[in-house]
């Protein structure tokens, strides 16, 4: 095991040792490296204002470039990785023979900075976007910019600056950088347990999955740490001291979805970025709520697992992983057993998970589901948590309804379904009626809390309505678009009276 | 895609630099890191941080407060509370009610009330928890609501008043009363507010602050540090965004890091965290109109009398200014003979409200456009017909000069029409207007809204003394020029437009003028930099000293090559001297080595300013910005969830100085104005605690929050006033353009059907829609 750990930052070779494990890289850019370029703008991932630029190579070897938010990541994440700081894009690292990075230059062009204190946020964001060329099209840079905030411009001119830079040619500069950077993490690559720490605290990356479970299982008392989007904030927002942690981003194997003709089974360090992949293509309805989920940044850090583990009532995912009829994979040592996702929620802030045991893997079946929606209302539209989650499917036969799971997040202590609800709906017609009907009934299900997101008014009067916005989908077309192409089209044919 | 936007080109007559599209000085900083803000400031290794503890209570009496454990924790130097306080215990602007640490009474959770100076700031959080505070809980008024039953102000209520509104009222055709609420803002500048003291000689005390008032800052140190200003100095050179939140909440801070280094002996950093900024310091304030409104069948408005209480929170702060500025601002662009405005000024035990860009002012506007709404509504009449019957004279129309305000003010300059009709053609609004209507007939789900807001806003400070600026320009015999004058850069492009003025006058590239931080060793006695006035104010300063230095140089050489000093001109790099020519940099050093003053400063005082804070009536602004925008929303109503469609804008910003920048305070403005009305909602709980004190939970507009269309252009024109270069303030205007979309919110409401008025409050969260949906009879679940 070494008790350093090793990664590139802007081209050069770093070795860290004898730092408190709960280090972020933010702290140790700003303090040990004096790279001030990076800003804390609320330690707590939703700015931006600290967004860095971390490459990885893939399964197959191609590097990809993930903006990440350096204010909750701890440097130990950064094992064998490269990271590019703001700073990195005007130095011989990155930039071109002359002038400045054409990120930077298109920020400059078109006013994209006024106070100037997101602005390396955006710049990093926009680089992460340009180096994997994607992200940059009128159609995703809104994604692309979601996790950075600017309170100055208005963003029209950050977003004009990332349009101008949409191009699929890569200037020769830029290749001998990433032919660098490819041949510097592979001289760094090894298999070995890292640790880092002082007299504060420890954190350890195992190599092997045996090596992961057996450390667990023997000390259940350290913190497995994942993706950090949250723990994270239980350091920089609680202050609470994690005299261990466990980081399961480093485990051979963990990070893998595996596929076959039934089933995806999603590794504990699978990111949202990356279970956003292979989720979308199955299930379209999926693809558009995760994309509302935190935001790059978040997504590229944050895992499925993990956001499981953790057992918030809020979380995006599970209600739609409900939806889909996910079990959870929990390991202990060797032993693992499986259960319904919607069973490991017991109470707020209580898991069916043991002592020494971890979710290990979660298990979706890979069945379309056609009838799938999902739906999240929030105070904003791009990253904000929820205060109400709704993911709905049913099953029909012959135009009755013969089965149905209405999940929802943020209605009560742990995502749960509304059994009422899909109780009255079995045996009624496919038709707006049942489930306008239905929908009353949400009131026996829910007594939801009050709380800065939404009223219990509110929630229960939403969560209803979506109910009826369901219907409306599923048996008239109605796709209620506030904006689009098909905001036009699908309700200017509406002619369905309301059920009574 | 934007609209045309006026440049040098295509302003006939103007040549140089004023006027013209030029980026920020520091963009090329900005975008590689290189700019340095508070806490980037490379610091001695024995610099000490300063942690602020914080009261758990709203309201409470302090018992006992045992800091022993707290003394010696790990990495602990020392705390301080009021008893180590050598001058005065207060760190407010003007009413000496901000006590800097809060020694008996506690009046907000989240007051200050002790400090840890510590090495690290890992060690004072570690520390912070062996605080032993005990507290006598005492009765908490949280809201307006509860201040105005219980008579809770922090002073008299004030009225402003003209004609004799009670009798118009009761005399009209028609008549309405109702109320509206709205929330605050907080001003999430992405910078926290931060201070770095380091101290000198003799007790000096050299201060590095994110603020825009340096010169309070200088004084508030010295007060508490009991020495006198001259042993202050005190140093701004950008902020990471203010917008009014650094006017005066930059104190606590400042003082808080020069009494530790006072104390200690070693330079100490003040830096708060998000959720300190959140929890520590003031915000918009909130406010509650009642109106009453009497009308003719036209839509012509005879009276209104508003009854305005805002809540000021626990202490002054400049909450007085800010209520004047909102009394002032209930007209918006309309002329109504008979007005009466009375303003109530609310003590709360929450976070001592401030400034924030529009001052009062928008609120006040959120008022009147709220009438025209309501009257509009009543008369079943788009209330863009209400708005442009009710606008100020024109200017060139001779009924202009009978046009006063309710506080007496001549309202000569109004373009407000002008600017009208040019975006009612430009947004193609009527045709817009009669598609929603048919679009809402045939959509039961969603439903859509457009309205056109007109923005009139007063320059000057309502303050007539603040109303002055100072300017220092050096000229080295090299030809280059350093410029330093009292305003502050926050991001609004302040330091590039004076830059720009003092290039322009001696005819020299921008490249010459090196802009350098604001001191208080250099330009005494400044303004905050506020109230839109940093340009206006400070670059006039600064024409005025780049005119002496000029002016001594064309006496020089006007002898020296005897020639009439009317032959003697600079452009273009270089001073024309009948017909001889120097470059500007040989100009220099012929005046230098003829023993010519190159150094000046410059002032500046605005004129016509006069006012009676008694009577509330005068001439508080030099002139008016205005503006208008058009906005179109749709609104899911199953669920609230609400878009912007479209945004056009037409906005007066004068004679630009500088037309790029000021489009980016436009559409920022916009879109801050939008997100106060919408997404950004303070949430307090019943103990007083507010839940909302990160970006987690406070929702500013991210990028998809932008109108999905956003035609933005400058409005062709300039000021009727001599401003500098005939440009106008631009820096709190537009932010009131953002109303727009809260009217285009009510129009959508009206779209369900009823014939009820939909009486929307602010912030119009998808909660408060869907609540309005649903009293209007919507299509939701019932």
């Amino acid at each position: 095991m070494r008790d350093y750990i090793t990664f590139i930052l802007n081209g050069e070779e770093q070795r860290v040792c004898d730092i408190a494990g709960d280090t972020t890289l933010l702290n140790w850019l700003r303090q040990f490296k004096t790279l001030t370029g990076s800003k804390e703008g609320c330690a707590e991932g939703d700015c931006g204002a600290c967004t860095v630029v971390v490459a990885k190579p893939r399964q197959d070897g191609a590097l990809v470039w993930r903006p990440v938010n350096a204010c909750i990541l701890f440097v130990g994440m950064l094992e064998g990785t490269s990271v590019t700081t703001v700073e990195g894009l005007s130095q011989s690292w990155a930039a071109p023979p002359e002038g400045l990075h054409p990120v930077q230059q298109a920020m400059v062009t078109h006013h994209g900075s006024q106070c100037g204190f997101c602005t390396p946020g955006f710049v990093m964001s926009l680089f992460a976007a340009w180096c994997n060329g994607t992200g940059l099209e009128a159609d995703n840079i809104d994604d692309t910019l979601a996790g950075n905030l600017c309170r100055c411009t208005g963003y029209r001119p950050i977003v004009d600056a990332g349009l101008s830079l949409a191009s699929s040619v890569v200037p020769d500069f830029e290749q001998r950088r990433r032919q660098r950077e490819a041949s510097l993490i592979a001289a760094i690559a090894h298999d070995d347990t890292v640790s880092l720490g002082d007299d504060r605290n420890q954190f350890v990356a195992p190599a092997k999955a045996s090596e992961f479970a057996t450390s667990y299982a023997q000390w259940p008392d350290v913190t497995i740490v994942s993706g950090a989007t949250d723990v994270g904030l239980w350091v920089t927002k609680q202050n609470r001291l994690l005299p261990t942690m466990l980081w399961t981003g480093r485990v051979s194997g963990f990070d893998q979805i595996k596929i076959d003709a039934a089933r995806l089974r999603i590794g504990p360090a699978v990111t949202h970025h990356r279970a956003l992949e292979e989720l979308a293509p199955r299930w379209p309805e999926i693809a558009e709520t995760m994309r509302r989920f935190g935001s790059t940044q978040v997504r590229a850090s944050g895992t499925v697992c993990g956001n499981i583990a953790n057992g918030s009532p809020i979380g995006d995912l599970p209600p739609m992983l409900i939806a889909l009829g996910a079990e959870v994979e929990l390991t202990h040592g060797k032993a693992s057993r499986r259960l319904p996702l919607e069973d490991f929620f017991v109470a707020y802030g209580q898991q069916d998970r043991a002592p020494g045991e971890f979710v290990s893997s979660l298990i979706v079946p890979s069945a379309p589901l056609p009838y799938l929606r999902c739906y999240k209302l929030s105070k904003r539209f791009d990253q904000d948590i929820s205060a109400v989650m709704g993911a709905f499917t049913i099953s029909h036969s012959d135009g009755v309804i013969t089965a149905a799971r209405f999940v929802f997040g943020g209605m009560a202590g742990v995502p749960q379904r509304a059994y009422n609800v899909e109780a009255f709906l079995c045996g009624k017609p496919l038709a707006t009626a049942s489930f306008a009907n239905a929908a009353r009934l949400l009131r026996d299900d829910f007594s939801p809390l009050t709380d800065m997101r939404g009223s219990a008014e509110y929630r229960t009067q939403a969560a209803s309505n979506l109910i009826l916005k369901y219907g409306l989908d599923i048996c008239e077309g109605i796709k209620i678009r506030l904006a689009g192409p098909e905001a036009e089209t699908s309700l200017a044919t509406l002619s369905v009276a309301v059920p009574s | 895609m934007n609209g045309p936007l006026p440049t040098s080109q295509s302003l006939p007559g103007v040549t140089g630099i004023v006027h013209s599209r030029q980026s920020h000085d520091s963009a090329h900083k900005h975008v590689t890191g290189m700019a340095p803000y508070v806490d980037d400031i490379k610091t001695p290794n024995n610099t000490v941080v300063v942690l602020i503890g914080q009261s758990t209570h709203a309201h409470a009496r302090i018992i006992t407060m045992d800091l022993s454990d707290v003394i010696s924790a790990p990495g602990v130097v020392r705390v301080m509370t009021a008893a180590d306080i050598p001058g005065r215990n207060d760190c407010s602007p003007v009413h000496g009610d901000d006590p800097v640490f809060a020694d008996k009474v506690v009046e907000y959770l989240g007051q200050s009330i002790f400090a840890i100076v510590a090495e690290t700031m890992q060690a004072a959080r570690d520390a912070l928890a062996f605080a032993k505070v005990v507290y006598d809980p005492l009765p908490a008024i949280l809201t307006i609501d509860q201040a105005m039953k219980e008579g809770s102000f922090l002073g008299p209520s004030a009225t402003m008043a003209s004609g004799d509104p009670d009798s118009a009222i009761a005399t009209a055709k028609h008549s309405l009363t109702g109320r509206i609420e709205m929330g605050g803002q907080e001003h999430f500048y992405l910078e926290g507010q931060a201070a770095l003291a380091v101290p000198g000689e003799d007790g000096d005390m050299n201060l590095f602050c994110s603020s825009q008032h340096p010169t309070e800052i200088q004084h508030k140190v010295a007060d508490v540090l009991g020495t006198a200003s001259h042993a202050v100095t005190v140093e701004t050179r950008r902020m990471g965004g203010a917008f009014g939140g650094k006017e005066s909440q930059g104190n606590l801070p400042a003082v808080t890091a020069a009494l530790a280094a006072h104390l200690t002996g070693r330079p100490a950093k003040t830096v708060y965290d998000r959720d300190d900024d959140f929890m520590l310091t003031g915000k918009r304030h909130d406010m509650r109109i009642d109106y009453s409104v009497g009308f003719d069948s036209d839509g012509r408005i005879q009276a209104v009398i508003f009854d305005q209480a805002l809540r000021c929170g626990m202490s002054w702060d400049l909450s007085e200014a800010i209520a004047t500025r909102a009394m002032c601002h209930a007209d918006n662009a309309y002329h109504i003979p008979h007005m009466r405005v009375i303003s109530h000024r609310c003590k709360t035990h929450t976070q001592s409200n401030t400034a924030f860009r529009g001052f009062g002012g928008p609120q006040g506007m959120v008022g009147i456009e709220r009438v025209i709404d309501a009257v509009a509504h009543h008369l079943d009449v788009d209330p863009l017909v209400v708005r442009q019957r009710n606008f100020y004279p024109h200017k060139d129309n001779e009924e202009s000069a009978l046009a006063h305000t309710h506080y007496g003010q001549t309202v000569s300059d109004s373009i407000i029409a002008d600017i009208t009709e040019q975006l009612v053609v430009s947004s193609d609004y009527h045709a817009r207007r009669a598609d929603i209507g048919v679009f809402n007939k045939a959509n039961r789900w969603v439903k859509r809204g457009i309205a056109l807001t007109p923005v009139k806003f007063g320059i000057s400070f309502n303050t007539r003394f603040l109303n002055q600026a100072g300017a220092l320009v050096l000229l080295y015999a090299d030809g280059s020029i350093q410029l330093n004058h009292g305003g502050t850069e926050m991001g609004q492009g302040l330091n590039t437009k004076i830059a720009q003025i003092v290039a322009h006058e001696f005819g020299v590239d921008m490249g010459a003028v090196k802009i350098t931080a604001t001191n208080t060793g250099k330009v005494p006695n400044t303004s905050a930099t506020a109230a839109s006035s940093g340009a206006d104010l400070n670059g006039m300063a600064a024409l005025n000293a780049a005119r002496t230095i000029k002016s001594r140089m064309v006496d020089y050489l006007a002898t020296l090559h005897a020639v009439d000093s009317s032959n003697i001109s600079f452009a273009d790099g270089r001073v024309l001297i009948g017909t001889e020519s120097l470059s500007f940099a040989e100009a220099a050093k012929a005046a230098y080595l003829g023993r010519v003053q190159l150094s000046a400063t410059g002032f500046y005082a605005t004129p016509k300013l006069h006012w009676d804070k008694d009577s509330g009536s005068g001439r508080p602004f030099y002139y008016f910005a205005y503006g208008a925008a058009v906005s179109e929303v749709a609104v899911d109503m199953l669920t609230g969830e609400n878009r912007i469609l479209r945004t056009d804008i037409l906005h007066d910003a004068g004679r630009s100085l500088n037309p790029a920048i000021d489009l980016g305070q436009i559409e920022g403005g916009f879109v801050q104005g939008a997100g106060w009305l919408t997404t950004e909602e303070l949430v307090w709980n019943d103990a007083g605690k507010l839940t909302t004190h990160a970006p987690s939970t406070y929702k500013i507009p991210a990028c998809s929050d932008r109108p999905l269309i956003f035609n933005v252009a400058l409005f062709d024109g300039e000021n009727t006033e001599e401003s500098v270069h005939r440009s106008k303030a631009v820096g709190e205007p537009p932010l009131m353009l953002g109303l727009s979309v809260l009217f285009a919110l009510s129009h959508a409401l009206g779209g369900v059907g009823s014939v009820a008025y939909p009486d929307l409050d602010a912030p119009a969260t998808s909660e408060r829609l869907l609540a309005a949906v649903a009293r209007m009879g919507g299509p939701g679940i019932a």
